[in-house]
């Protein structure tokens, strides 16, 4: 299995305060991973920095079979690389139908001119027809997002990070404040995706970790702490100490 | 597909046709072409309310589509304005210049004619050269070309290093404003090459007709600001209403999430900037010559601020709106403060609306910001039945615009 | 008859003082009566002279009283006297020798001497050696004081009789300072002169470089061939680098050593003097509309012989290469220049470090009232992120508030000190009014915040114009505010700049106290990083927004009646300020004090500097500092004091 993405020795401190210290990290190109930790663990800034939202200190970040360094581009060019990014709160565009949400989303090309001149073709129809199908909205395209569900938009917003077609797919919270059928489908969703590529989620909810069935890495101060599998690393002293046992 | 364009806005069809039969009322009403019920002066002042209503479609596309409040389009304006004004005073003072030498023993050299011209142009601020920025006054094409190109450039270079750098929201209203009084604070300055606080005078005068009296000529002007404003609707009808209007839109509500879908945000947003502000350096350089003189204290940051209060009144996000607004708002204002409205006896105050008319309007605008967001273009809803989206958690308000703000997120 | 009787009187009058038993004061006033009584300042000096060198104790009154109109003489003998007014129409004449009065008369019998200013004027250079002698030290001072004003060669000689005696230690220094730059002005002996130059060196004051400037003036002058060794020149100027060709050619026709060039315009005029029938020098009139033709016109009348031959630009060139052109000091002693210009230097480099000094002191000044304008907007802009684009105007009514009080409370001092709190209390009331209306409505809303405030600044700045009309109206500071605390000739700065600067730094020690250590700070701090938190803690969030609005605008309140006292306080005053006062906020950085004050002091500072290097020019330094803004923020688009991380919330 090759490597999609390498972080290797990153760290960033904000006045001071070292959120992530000396990480090192790396997924293959088809896998499911789990990254979980208590609050402060560093999760978001982790998906900061790969997203370039947040330049590191040190360390390097190095993506795709091309190994190029992600610190060098900003956050639309990393998007671009393939690295998609889907944020704990849903964020849709509330005041546009899903249509042209997930139309929005399609992998095109994404400069100005090209996007002016536009004309919707038959294949990107039927594109965004085949999503809305696979994330359950075949019936609410013509909607406005702003009217879907909180779960409907949690699948429209994963719904697009599909349609980008990105090679690693950052998850922050999938599941929080579903319904334990809304789960059930997200789960599903994560699980084929990451047929095809990498995909990283962040979680809280240990029995939806238990669902992805996933290697699970463990994250404390900003560092790796334990990898493996779920019940290799629940059963790490460390991360009982630090995460499980409180 | 322009079938399709149209059918989904049907809002073009209506305003172009509202647009057209304006044109034609005001025709047949004017002194130049019909029975001369609207006077000449009133022709221009309709005309330089298209203007107006075209730099506030421009001022719907940066804000009400893109969220960009800026507070220096009518500095974009001006410049327009001053660029086309140049090509104006320099044709009218040449040929005045040249008249008057006619009569002379020996016919004027080029030299001595541009030497002239120079003199009656700047002996106002104390010089006789021509300074380097006048090279091209005396060709049309060349001025035309700079009525487009001053703005953009400056919008290009400003945009470019304020969008660069990530400044957004109020921020960037105030780094606007900013601009536009140092550039009006520079076009203050009598050695700024354009006469200082004296501005451009006698633009009403179209160089080659001179024999053409001002009623014919007002309604030429209105006819092209009427044309502008047709074009540049649908225009910018066009590009916001495909995936373009989407991204803008989207970069309205939720710039960063655009950003991670992989969209360059800061070349949408620059793309849109240059061109409402090339778009309003045009209405700038159709209402100058209306207004015939033009000088620094029209590009006030005050004067931005008004056109934001036009579009806000109007009810932005509609180019429709913008039009009412600006339409509505400078031509009430314009009757309050002419001192035509009579005056309120209170017996202990009498209230003279020119003294007063400010404070209605500002304290209307407050009402309108708080009660009224959408503002008249709220009423279009109402008949057309158009609701707004229901959004999640707590009433952000109804202005979308607000989305894109930090704070709204926190 | 009546000839021979007028010619016995005149005859009388001037044998009498003779006989009479005349002190020697009159004396000497009769020897010059006629020029007394007839003065002209062409003629007068050896007059004055000789009365001031008769060394008689009297000569001081005489010229005094002489210079102050109060000599009469007396018809029916022709004695001079001093009177003073006795009664309507009367005076009461003293004599000079004996000062012992002489009696009452009625103005008919007497006639006033009148001399004119110029001679009064004599009469004081003359006065001064008495002065300078009095016993009465303010005196003594005062002549120095006139010396100082309106320096002249012949008091030279006085000022330098009278230092000897002088036991005054502090007059001694002024007479030994003045007479230093008298001699370097008028001494005739150079090497005196050099070391009086030299010794002035150092100082900063502004006669010193008064005295020392006009030595150094030059001339403009030229020589045919080489330069002339023999004059003290300042330096050679170049034709074309330091003088234009044109402006040394003007000066060679000037000196009639070479002939003018005939000009374009020249050219005109002539060829328009000698059209016959259409045509001139061969060419019709209307072909000459290029100036290659009408040069070919004259030539061909010039070859005819009825014009002058044209002297080309070509020849100006040759012409002034023959000669060279010089700036030629005044002065003719180059040891005199030299060393002026020695000791000018040293002197200019030392005033170079105070004006930086001075315009440190300006630019604090400035940054103060930066300060105090912005920290009310730190507060509410900063602390609780709304824009009040209306935060000028309550600048504006606390400054009108000041007046008003004023106009109640004649006493400046009370006015002042009652106008500061009630201003607060104006502005606080008008801040949480707003807040309550307008402001709540809109709290992360920001850009309709902006629009809105927008519409009351305009609302209430037209209020004010129908309130108080558009002129301005004064804030008169009170006394012990006027004046300047002066350093030296060069630094200086006004009490008001400094009770502004006092003013700005109580106000930021309030701030940081009222944050750091009161429980309404800490309320504040609480609602403005987590409002949903702090109220689950029993915080109402209501209140402390509307106190902390409160605060914010009392603060710009107070802040009005500082800045009224410094500008005049128009409806517009508020306007003025608020774009720099945003500007001082978003440079700074937000939420936080002290990114307000750095950026008042960057913002205040760089205009000052800006100013300095181009100081003909407020409005482009206005201009140049925006610009430097826009391009700063380029770099810290948070300001200088930004939050990093997370906080920050980018």
């Amino acid at each position: 299995m090759n490597t999609i993405l390498e972080v290797s020795g990153v760290s960033v401190s904000f006045d001071g305060f070292k959120a992530i210290n000396n990480l090192t990290f790396t997924i293959g190109s088809a896998e499911m991973r789990a990254i979980i930790g208590p609050n402060g663990a560093g999760k978001t800034t982790f998906m900061d920095i790969v997203t370039g939202k947040t330049k590191p200190d040190e360390g390097h970040v190095v993506f795709g079979e091309k190994a190029i360094s992600l610190l060098r581009l900003n956050e639309a060019q990393i998007a671009q690389a393939g690295v998609g990014r889907k944020f704990q709160r849903p964020t849709v565009f509330e005041d546009q139908s899903v249509f042209d949400n997930l139309l929005l989303a399609l992998r095109k090309k994404r400069g100005p001119l090209a996007v002016l001149f536009y004309l919707q073709s038959r294949e990107d129809r039927a594109k965004v027809e085949q999503l809305a199908m696979e994330i359950g909205l075949k019936d609410q395209l013509e909607r406005k997002s702003g009217e879907l569900s909180h779960g409907q938009k949690q699948w429209l917003e994963i719904g697009m990070l599909l349609a980008q077609d990105p090679k690693v797919l950052l998850v922050d919270e999938p599941a929080a404040g579903m319904t334990p059928e809304e789960r059930e489908h997200t789960t599903g969703l994560l699980v084929e995706a990451a047929k095809t590529r990498a995909v990283v989620v962040v979680e809280h909810d240990m029995e939806f970790v238990r669902r992805l069935n996933c290697k699970v890495t463990v994250l404390h101060e900003g560092s790796v702490l334990a990898e493996g599998s779920l019940d290799h690393v629940t059963k790490n002293q460390e991360v009982i100490d630090v995460y499980l046992g409180r | 597909m322009p079938r399709s364009f149209i059918f989904r806005n049907p809002s073009i069809l209506v305003f172009i046709g509202c647009l057209a039969v304006f044109t034609v009322v005001v025709t047949v009403l004017s002194e130049g072409f019909g029975i001369g019920f609207l006077s000449t002066s009133f022709i221009k002042t309709l005309g330089k309310t298209l203007a107006l209503c075209l730099v506030a479609i421009s001022m719907d596309l940066v804000w009400g589509y893109c969220g960009i409040l800026s507070l220096g389009h009518f500095a974009f304006f001006g410049l327009g304005g001053y660029m086309i004004g140049m090509w104006l005073m320099y044709e009218r003072t040449r040929d005045i210049v040249v008249t008057s030498m006619a009569s002379a023993e020996i016919p004027p050299t080029q030299q001595e004619v541009k030497d002239a011209i120079g003199n009656q142009i700047f002996g106002v601020v104390g010089s006789s050269d021509f300074p380097a920025i006048w090279t091209l006054a005396g060709s049309l094409p060349a001025q035309l070309a700079l009525v487009v190109l001053v703005p953009g450039l400056l919008a290009l270079v400003f945009g470019w290093l304020a969008f660069r750098s990530r400044v957004t929201g109020v921020y960037l209203s105030i780094l606007t404003q900013a601009m536009t009084l140092a550039l009006s604070l520079y076009l203050f300055q009598n050695d700024s090459g354009l006469r200082g606080n004296n501005g451009l005078s006698g633009l009403q005068n179209l160089p080659g007709a001179n024999n053409v009296p001002q009623a014919i000529i007002s309604v030429w002007f209105l006819w092209g600001s009427a044309l502008a404003l047709g074009l540049g609707y649908v225009l910018f009808t066009w590009v916001v209403s495909g995936k373009f209007g989407s991204v803008i839109r989207g970069i309205r509500d939720d710039e960063a999430r655009v950003r991670f879908l992989g969209y360059p945000v800061e070349a949408y947003k620059l793309f849109i900037f240059v061109l409402s502000a090339v778009v309003a350096g045009i209405a700038g350089a159709l209402y100058y010559p209306q207004a015939g003189i033009i000088n620094p204290a029209e590009m006030a940051p005050i004067a931005s601020i008004y056109l934001a209060v036009w579009v806000a009144i109007g009810g932005r996000g509609r180019f429709y709106g913008a039009v009412i607004g600006a339409a509505f708002v400078s031509l009430v204002s314009t009757w309050f403060t002419s001192g035509q409205v009579p005056s309120i006896h209170l017996g202990f105050y009498t209230v003279d609306w020119v003294d007063w008319w400010q404070v209605v309007l500002g304290l209307s605008f407050v009402l309108v910001t708080l009660y009224a967001p959408r503002g008249i273009g709220g009423l279009f809803d109402l008949i057309s039945g158009r609701i707004a989206p229901n959004r999640h958690g707590a009433d952000l308000g109804p202005g979308a615009g607000s989305l894109q703000e930090k704070e709204a997120i926190e | 008859m009546r000839i021979f009787f007028l010619a016995l009187v005149a005859l009388l009058f001037l044998v009498s003082p003779l006989s009479a038993q005349n002190g020697p004061v009159q004396t000497l006033l009769q020897d010059n009566r006629a020029k007394i009584i007839k003065s002209s300042r062409k003629s007068i000096q050896p007059t004055i002279d000789a009365i001031a060198s008769s060394g008689l104790p009297q000569a001081q009154l005489v010229l005094q009283k002489w210079q102050a109109r109060e000599i009469w003489q007396r018809k029916a003998d022709g004695l001079f006297f001093y009177g003073e007014k006795a009664a309507p129409k009367a005076y009461r004449l003293f004599d000079f020798d004996s000062a012992e009065p002489v009696g009452e008369f009625p103005k008919k019998q007497l006639k006033l001497v009148k001399p004119n200013s110029g001679v009064r004027a004599l009469i004081g250079t003359s006065l001064v050696q008495f002065q300078l002698n009095d016993p009465d030290a303010a005196l003594r001072r005062a002549a120095l004081l006139s010396i100082e004003r309106d320096p002249a060669v012949e008091l030279l000689a006085p000022l330098r009789a009278s230092i000897g005696a002088e036991s005054n230690v502090d007059i001694l220094t002024l007479k030994q300072r003045l007479n230093t730059l008298l001699t370097i002005r008028f001494d005739t002996d150079p090497e005196t002169r050099i070391a009086a130059i030299k010794e002035v060196a150092g100082d900063l004051g502004v006669d010193v470089r008064a005295t020392l400037n006009p030595l150094l003036t030059t001339d403009l002058a030229f020589a045919e061939g080489a330069l002339p060794e023999s004059k003290n020149i300042a330096a050679q100027r170049v034709v074309g680098e330091d003088i234009t060709a044109a402006a040394a050619y003007e000066m060679l026709v000037a000196a009639n050593r070479a002939p003018t060039v005939t000009t374009a315009n020249e050219i005109r005029k002539v060829l328009a003097a000698h059209i016959v029938g259409g045509q001139v020098g061969g060419a019709a009139v209307a072909t000459l509309d290029d100036l290659g033709a009408r040069i070919k016109a004259y030539d061909n009348l010039a070859a005819s012989g009825t014009v002058p031959p044209r002297i080309a630009e070509v020849e100006r060139e040759a012409t002034l290469a023959s000669f060279v052109f010089y700036d030629l000091y005044k002065e003719p002693a180059k040891a005199v220049t030299d060393a002026a210009r020695k000791t000018l230097e040293g002197i200019q480099t030392r005033v170079g470090f105070n004006q930086a000094l001075d315009l440190g002191l300006d630019a604090l000044s400035l940054a103060s009232i930066y300060f105090l304008a912005a920290i009310g907007l730190a507060i509410t802009f900063g602390v609780m992120g709304v824009i009040n684009m209306a935060h000028g105007e309550f600048i504006m009514m606390g400054a009108y508030t000041g007046y008003v009080v004023q106009q109640i409370i004649p006493d400046y001092t009370i006015s002042l000190i009652v106008a500061l709190p009630a201003a607060f209390v104006v502005t606080f009331a008008a801040g949480v009014a707003m807040e309550r209306l307008v402001i709540r409505w809109l709290y992360h809303r920001p850009l309709e915040t902006l629009l809105a405030t927008f519409g009351i600044s305009i609302a209430v700045q037209q209020i004010a114009k129908n309130i108080f009309g558009t002129q301005a109206r004064p804030l008169t500071s009170p006394g012990w505010l006027d004046g300047a605390w002066v350093l030296n000739d060069v630094v200086s700065i006004s009490y008001i700049r400094i009770a502004i600067f006092v003013l700005a730094l109580a106000f930021l020690t309030l701030f940081l106290f009222i944050m750091k250590r009161t429980r309404f700070g800490l309320e504040t701090r609480a609602v403005t990083q987590n409002p949903r938190m702090a109220s689950s803690m029993g915080i109402n969030p209501d209140r402390v927004n509307m106190l902390t609005f409160g605060l914010g605008s009392g603060i710009a309140g107070v802040a009005g009646v500082a800045i009224g006292l410094y500008a005049k306080v128009t409806s517009e005053l508020g306007a003025d300020y608020i774009v720099q006062s945003f500007m001082t906020v978003v440079v700074g950085g937000v939420g936080n004090i002290w990114g307000a004050l750095l950026g008042a002091t960057m913002i205040g500072s760089l205009q000052k500097g800006i100013e300095w290097l181009n100081p003909s020019n407020t409005l482009a330094a206005q201009t140049y500092m925006i610009i430097f803004i826009i391009i700063f923020i380029q770099f810290r688009p948070r300001g200088v004091i930004a939050l990093k991380g997370r906080a920050a919330g980018d």
